[in-house]
């Protein structure tokens, strides 16, 4: 059995192609029963978000499974395949695998290690197990690639830095600061993006805020919304002193903080280290200030340019998730072959055993006159045969569930012996993590 | 080879590959060698303390008589003091900082002559272990608080100027940093201080005085004065941050030339030779 994949995403489709192959989330299961319909495809789960759509098979044909793939996206979406055909991509066997993989580790998306991607893909295949078209093989896998991604999302720091501008000065407080829940924000003005780097901050357990606007009533709404104290905006400069975490962005065309009223305020402050955001363009904030010692001032280019080197050091850990995925690779499709063995061993046993089992009650019918130790001789005796002739078939089976040879050996012993097929849900649960 | 000499030995290669496991930790952000580090160090720690007692028992007295001597002891305090800090914080990255310099105290230690000096019996009465245990217990605790002022100034450096390097994804907060730097004022400056005071009362039992301004003496006091500003500065004046970081990275240095400085190049009483009484 083979995995397959055919699918496009933002790196090959712009969007008005991924909108038009897009599948609406309410409607799957026609979608679904029509992948499972293809006569090449045995399993099926379709993954549709804004940046990829993506559909994971399972077939014993990798090659005519794809074409048909392929052509099911076009159909269902009454599109030419000629146009489709150049955004769309395909893989199978290992190259299927790690592509999963690296998707829901967050591997492929446009900002490396952003969390939705898995959920979207869990979503995908809770339908999928709804409709019942995710059997033995899809199911395993992709409960091996949400472990995966786990790994990955706990072993790297591919998602621990902030890739948002308002986001990124939290981080920066938390590396000024030891803890910043104790310490007091001052929001100056009330800019979007302040109000969304404030809500950060509460979000991350700042709990006092202190909020301050040249019309007071706007303050005072905010500082409802937030918990807060409202401030005059006349008085501002007298609370400084309390402040550990100043946000600015007023409309004020020119500075409203200056150097000389900060280095008062520090010195009040016996230089306990102040942070100073501002977000407003014109800048409200003298540039110099960032020369005070203990004073950190950072505009929104600053910030930009730290959200700029946390995407590089995505971009390193993201090697490591490599790692983990080669790794994991391995064990997966080790796993895909013993599934195919083990049944079949079982089976065979079960098949000779109950031969056994009958042809000893016969013999037994027959002999009226056997001792108890004798009788458990014979059946030693027969039991013993048994396992003589079984031992060089099995481990030849065993040997070979490693080797691309396992299928064909799999199949024989299925034909010579007249086996049923595999019932492989009881053999999940052992071979599961 | 006598057996603390292998001992050391093993110290010395314990702490060399916890030095790189610190570093492979926070150059290739592989936390598991950090872990790895931490026990190796505290390995190294453990063996290093037999070697201790094993020279301690070789040579009668405490083992600070010579140049190897003390360079041992001074980079087992540190490792000791070190570990004490991590059970507190749990930085690795101060195992990368404090780690080196450990090793390059028994790298140096190795190279000198391990030749055993007798000690001048004037001088071997109990106020000997009690002075240096003192006195290299201060140095350690600063030691940690010059790790800590070095990696103050990095991280600082980053924020003030916005190019960050890898380390500072590594590096803790400023504002822990600087209370590692006060953590070990606190505890360095009595250390040191009493350091100083047994080193009188015992030159004092010794020789009927107590202060003769030897070199080492009047460094340490230099070096106990600049101390005791940051320690007021802190306390009174609200230093803190870059500056303390900066006196602690200084204080260190002058401890270090009080400690080698003044033993090699300067003569006095605290010279290993003197030490014999030859």
């Amino acid at each position: 059995m083979n995995i397959i994949v055919v699918g496009l995403s933002h790196k090959t489709a712009p969007v008005e192609i991924r909108e038009k192959v897009a599948f609406a989330p309410t409607a799957m299961e026609r979608p679904l029963h029509e992948v499972i319909a293809l006569p090449a495809i045995t399993e099926g789960v379709i993954v549709s978000t804004c940046n990829r759509v993506e559909l994971y098979a399972t077939s014993r044909d990798a090659e005519s499974g794809i074409v048909q793939l392929k052509r099911f996206l076009a159909d269902y979406h009454d599109l030419p395949l000629e146009t489709l055909e150049s955004h769309l991509y395909d893989y199978q066997g290992e190259e299927a695998i790690r592509h999963v993989f690296r998707v829901a580790a967050s591997l492929d998306s446009m900002v490396i290690g952003e969390p939705q991607i898995l959920g979207q893909i869990k979503t995908a295949y809770g339908h999928a197990t709804e409709f019942k078209t995710a059997g033995l093989i899809l199911n395993r896998f992709l409960h091996k690639a949400f472990s995966v991604a786990k790994r990955v999302r706990t072993e790297t720091d591919i998602a621990s830095n902030a890739v948002s501008v308002s986001f990124a000065a939290v981080e920066l407080a938390r590396k000024i600061f030891d803890s910043i829940e104790d310490k007091t924000v001052l929001l100056i003005g009330a800019g979007e993006m302040c109000e969304l780097a404030a809500r950060h901050f509460i979000n991350n357990g700042v709990s006092n805020v202190m909020v301050t606007n040249r019309t007071f009533e706007r303050a005072e709404k905010l500082a409802l919304e937030f918990n807060g104290k409202p401030v005059l905006f006349e008085n501002f400069a007298d609370h400084l002193h309390q402040v550990d975490i100043i946000l600015t962005s007023t409309g004020a065309p020119n500075f409203i903080l200056g150097h000389k009223q900060v280095e008062e305020v520090i010195r009040r402050r016996r230089y306990k280290p102040m942070f100073f955001i501002d977000i407003a363009v014109p800048r409200d904030i003298d540039p110099k200030v960032n020369d005070i010692d203990n004073i950190y001032l950072y505009d929104v280019d600053d910030l930009q340019g730290v959200v700029q080197a946390n995407l590089k050091e995505r971009q390193k850990e993201a090697k490591k998730a490599e790692a983990i995925i080669d790794q994991e690779i391995g064990q997966f499709y080790r796993w895909m072959a013993s599934l195919e063995v083990k049944p079949t061993i079982v089976s065979l046993r079960r098949k000779l055993e109950d031969v056994r089992k009958g042809e000893l009650e016969k013999t037994f019918a027959n002999l009226k006159n056997l001792e108890g130790k004798e009788k458990k001789a014979i059946e030693a005796m027969t039991a013993a045969i048994i396992n003589k002739v079984l031992h060089q078939p099995i481990t030849v089976l065993k040997n070979a569930q490693n080797e691309a040879s396992g299928d064909s050996y799999v199949d024989a012993v299925r034909a010579l012996f007249d086996l049923e097929p595999p019932r492989p849900e009881g053999d999940m649960k052992s071979l599961d993590d | 080879m006598s057996l603390d000499i292998l001992f050391f030995k093993i110290t010395l290669l314990l702490y060399f590959a916890a030095t790189v496991l610190y570093l492979v930790d926070v150059i290739a952000r592989w936390e598991k060698a950090g872990k790895a580090a931490r026990w190796l160090l505290t390995g190294g720690f453990g063996v290093h303390c037999l070697t201790l007692v094993l020279r301690f028992l070789e040579v009668g007295h405490t083992p600070v008589a010579n140049l190897h001597e003390s360079l041992s002891f001074f980079a087992w305090t540190i490792v000791g003091i070190f570990l004490l800090f991590d059970l507190r914080y749990r930085l690795t990255i101060l195992g990368a900082f404090s780690c080196p310099l450990a090793l390059t105290l028994m790298i140096i230690g190795s190279a000198a002559p391990k030749t055993i000096e007798g000690v001048n019996p004037v001088l071997d009465s109990w106020w000997f272990p009690v002075h240096v245990i003192l006195a290299f217990s201060g140095d350690a605790v600063f030691a940690v608080a010059f790790a800590a002022g070095v990696m103050y100034l990095l991280q600082e450096r980053m924020l003030k100027s916005k190019k960050f390097s890898a380390l500072y994804y590594r590096l803790p907060s400023l504002q822990t940093l600087d209370s590692i730097n006060y953590k070990c004022l606190t505890f360095g400056f009595p250390l040191m201080t009493m350091g100083i005071i047994s080193g009188a009362v015992w030159a004092n039992s010794a020789w009927g005085g107590y202060w003769r301004w030897d070199p080492k003496e009047t460094w340490a006091l230099i070096t106990w004065f600049l101390y005791a500003a940051l320690l007021h500065g802190r306390l009174t004046v609200g230093w803190r941050g870059r500056r303390a970081a900066i006196f602690a990275i200084i204080g260190f240095l002058f401890l270090l030339f009080s400690f080698l400085g003044v033993n090699l190049l300067l003569s006095g009483e605290h010279s290993f030779r003197s030490l014999g009484g030859q």
